[in-house]
């Protein structure tokens, strides 16, 4: 049995927005264990914090106290050119408007992670080969050269995930995916993404949807800045094994 | 992030709004083809004038009176050139190769019924034609025997002879200068204006002649007659400084001045080239200044260009961003652009300017030469432009917050 491997862990973390004087408390010693092969879904009411947690989740922002590491680094003091090799490392987003490049192919959008990896330097001549296959991991192998403007919102968002997924991250980030999406496409976007949680890719969403929180093992619900309870749904057949982990640890 | 990539991405962003990119690429083209064509222009003229002063006769020395010494007002009274000056200076110099004297004076010109107010005569030697450079069109050019005997001959320009004559042959027939009868005995071929000078619309009398009948001086019984001044052509152009400098000695000592306070002058070709060059590098510069003006409005153009391109794609900055695209990343994908916008308007420019100035030189009657540095300072100057008015909007993309820029609308 393999130990577990804990890909997110914050400590106390805690954001504080100063505005001329006025500072806003938008994160109280927020404490999140996410573990490799979880999805867990972040749901809170406006003003709830749950951007601010999705942003320092994301690197896109630092915390003002407490710590966050990320697959075994504490990246809460890291410089920006420092969170900008994490985000493209160990991180995977997927926007609610997709953000994908208009006047660009989904190939070319798919592969754009690569062109800013520092550290793998993957060859430039397997860019193209690398981007085909997950095209075709998200069901658009026929897709590849058609520009965002001729696909639907549900292919647009496949394409992006796809994009989130070419630099094998260990989490994937998405924030309301399926909220610019109908409820049809919605679910295919969501069953997309049960599919490589099942192959074992670490998922964190946010979302305002229940329906689309239910797809997640657990949902941590914000309030205030604070955890406010966490809501386990139901067991998957993975989650059982992992418990059954846990318990062997001990 | 590899160059190639960066080239493309910036490559991809101007074909994106082409016509856009292309209007604001207008300013830097309009001011590399300025650039080019201006000094092209000043360029030839230029070369005209030193052309010109140069098909005057080869390896000349100009010895001209000045009266520095004297003072303004009683100058004209003392001092100067005299005409025996010049037979001094083809006597006692070696390295010499002819000698002319030139003294001019102003009178009425009658013939037939024509009569034509204040024509400029030129009184010279024999050796004028091929000390100067110049071709008869028709008849003979005066002689020494002429000169000797005060003979009352007159060759004369072009433009004059068709003026006073027309069709008819000119040769032979009789002038009034003033008061004085003269016989053609010649036309000069065309010459044109050099400097102020126009040769074809004066004539030339035998040096006698004039300094009897129409530029007589005061003292010139005493003091010998005045001229205005002397060419020397000397043999061989290694000689030259050593020709001015036994010159300036010889005059010296005949008009008992000393070396350092002469009351003449001294110069040559190169002199004069050398002064018309200095002003109409002054006058180049300025044209390239102005030029160079309009590159800064094309660069001014490109950063308001960059900044509204900025703003318009500030969430692909943040998406990029999220994506790991550091500042730096950022920086260069725009400054790239900017300076792609530039080099490609610089090119278009660079193109526009050459086919203008060779345009201009056939069109127009100005002589226009290309100056191959002029192409690298103005291509030099675009990629500047684009570097400098790039950066600020460029810096500006960089320094993005990636969740702001996310959100944008």
């Amino acid at each position: 049995m393999k130990a577990v491997h804990m890909i997110i862990e914050t400590i106390d973390l805690t954001k504080v927005y100063g505005m001329d004087g006025v500072s806003v408390t938008a994160l109280e010693n927020v404490n999140i264990q996410i573990e490799a092969g979880d999805f867990v879904a972040i749901m809170g009411p406006s003003g709830s914090g749950k951007s601010t947690l999705l942003n320092i989740l994301g690197c896109l922002a630092r915390p003002t106290s407490g710590k966050y590491i990320l697959d075994g680094e504490d990246v809460s003091n890291l410089d920006k050119v420092q969170l900008a090799a994490i985000r493209n490392l160990k991180l995977g987003y997927v926007f609610q408007s997709y953000n994908l490049l208009s006047h660009t192919t989904a190939l070319r959008n798919v592969i754009l992670p690569l062109l800013y990896d520092r550290t793998r330097r993957v060859p430039q001549q397997e860019w193209q080969g690398i981007g085909e296959k997950m095209l075709e991991a998200v069901g658009l192998g026929d897709r590849m050269h058609h520009q965002p403007q001729e696909l639907s919102g549900g292919q647009q968002q496949r394409v992006a995930i796809a994009r989130a997924l070419i630099n094998d991250p260990v989490v994937i980030i998405a924030d309301e995916p399926t909220g610019n999406l109908d409820s049809r496409s919605g679910e295919e976007i969501m069953g997309l993404l049960d599919t490589f949680h099942k192959k074992g890719v670490t998922i964190v969403i946010v979302t305002h949807d229940p329906i689309v929180a239910a797809h997640t093992q657990r949902t941590i619900h914000l309030k205030d800045g604070h955890i406010d309870t966490i809501v386990h749904n139901g067991s998957s057949l993975h989650q059982i094994a992992k418990k059954e982990a846990d318990y062997a640890a001990i | 992030m590899q160059p190639s990539e960066v080239l493309r991405i910036a490559w991809e962003a101007i074909g994106k709004n082409k016509v856009r990119s292309l209007l604001t690429m207008l300013g830097i083209i309009i001011g590399v083809a300025a650039v080019i064509i201006m000094i092209a222009i000043s360029a030839g003229t230029e070369a005209t004038i030193s052309d010109q002063i140069t098909s005057l006769g080869s390896n000349l020395i100009y010895v001209s009176s000045s009266f520095s010494r004297m003072g303004p007002g009683v100058a004209s009274s003392s001092g100067g050139l005299i005409y025996d000056d010049a037979t001094a200076i083809e006597e006692n110099i070696s390295g010499v190769k002819g000698v002319v004297v030139e003294q001019d004076a102003s009178e009425t010109v009658k013939a037939g019924s024509v009569s034509l107010d204040s024509i400029s005569i030129t009184g010279t030697s024999p050796d004028f034609l091929s000390v100067r450079n110049l071709t008869l069109a028709e008849g003979r050019f005066y002689t020494a025997d002429d000169i000797t005997n005060k003979k009352k001959v007159v060759v004369l320009g072009f433009d004059l002879a068709q003026e006073l004559f027309g069709d008819t042959d000119a040769i032979g027939q009789t002038i009034l200068v003033s008061t004085t009868r003269l016989t053609v005995v010649g036309v000069l071929a065309e010459k044109g204006t050099v400097g102020d000078v126009d040769y074809d619309a004066r004539l030339y009398a035998p040096i006698s002649v004039v300094l009897q009948k129409f530029a007589q001086t005061p003292f010139s019984r005493i003091m010998g007659d005045q001229i205005r001044m002397i060419f020397v052509q000397v043999d061989d152009t290694a000689d030259m400084d050593n020709v001015i400098l036994q010159t300036q000695i010889l005059l010296a000592k005949r008009h008992n001045v000393s070396l350092d306070s002469l009351d003449f002058t001294v110069t040559t070709q190169e002199d004069i080239i050398a002064t018309q060059e200095s002003t109409t590098s002054a006058f180049r510069s300025l044209l390239a200044w102005v030029a160079g003006v309009s590159l800064i409005v094309g660069g001014i153009g490109i950063m308001n260009i960059m900044l509204v391109s900025v703003t318009e794609r500030t969430r692909e900055i943040g998406l990029r961003q999220s994506i790991g695209a550091t500042p730096a990343d950022i920086r260069w994908q725009f400054l790239t652009e900017a300076l792609l916008m530039s080099l490609v308007g610089g090119m278009i420019g660079t193109a526009v300017g050459v086919g203008g100035s060779w345009l201009f030189g056939t069109v127009s009657s100005m002589r226009t030469v290309i100056v191959p540095s002029s192409i690298l300072l103005a291509f030099g100057s675009a990629a500047f432009v684009g570097a400098f008015f790039g950066f600020y909007p460029a810096n500006r993309a960089a320094q993005l917050d990636p969740i702001d820029a996310l959100r944008h609308e």
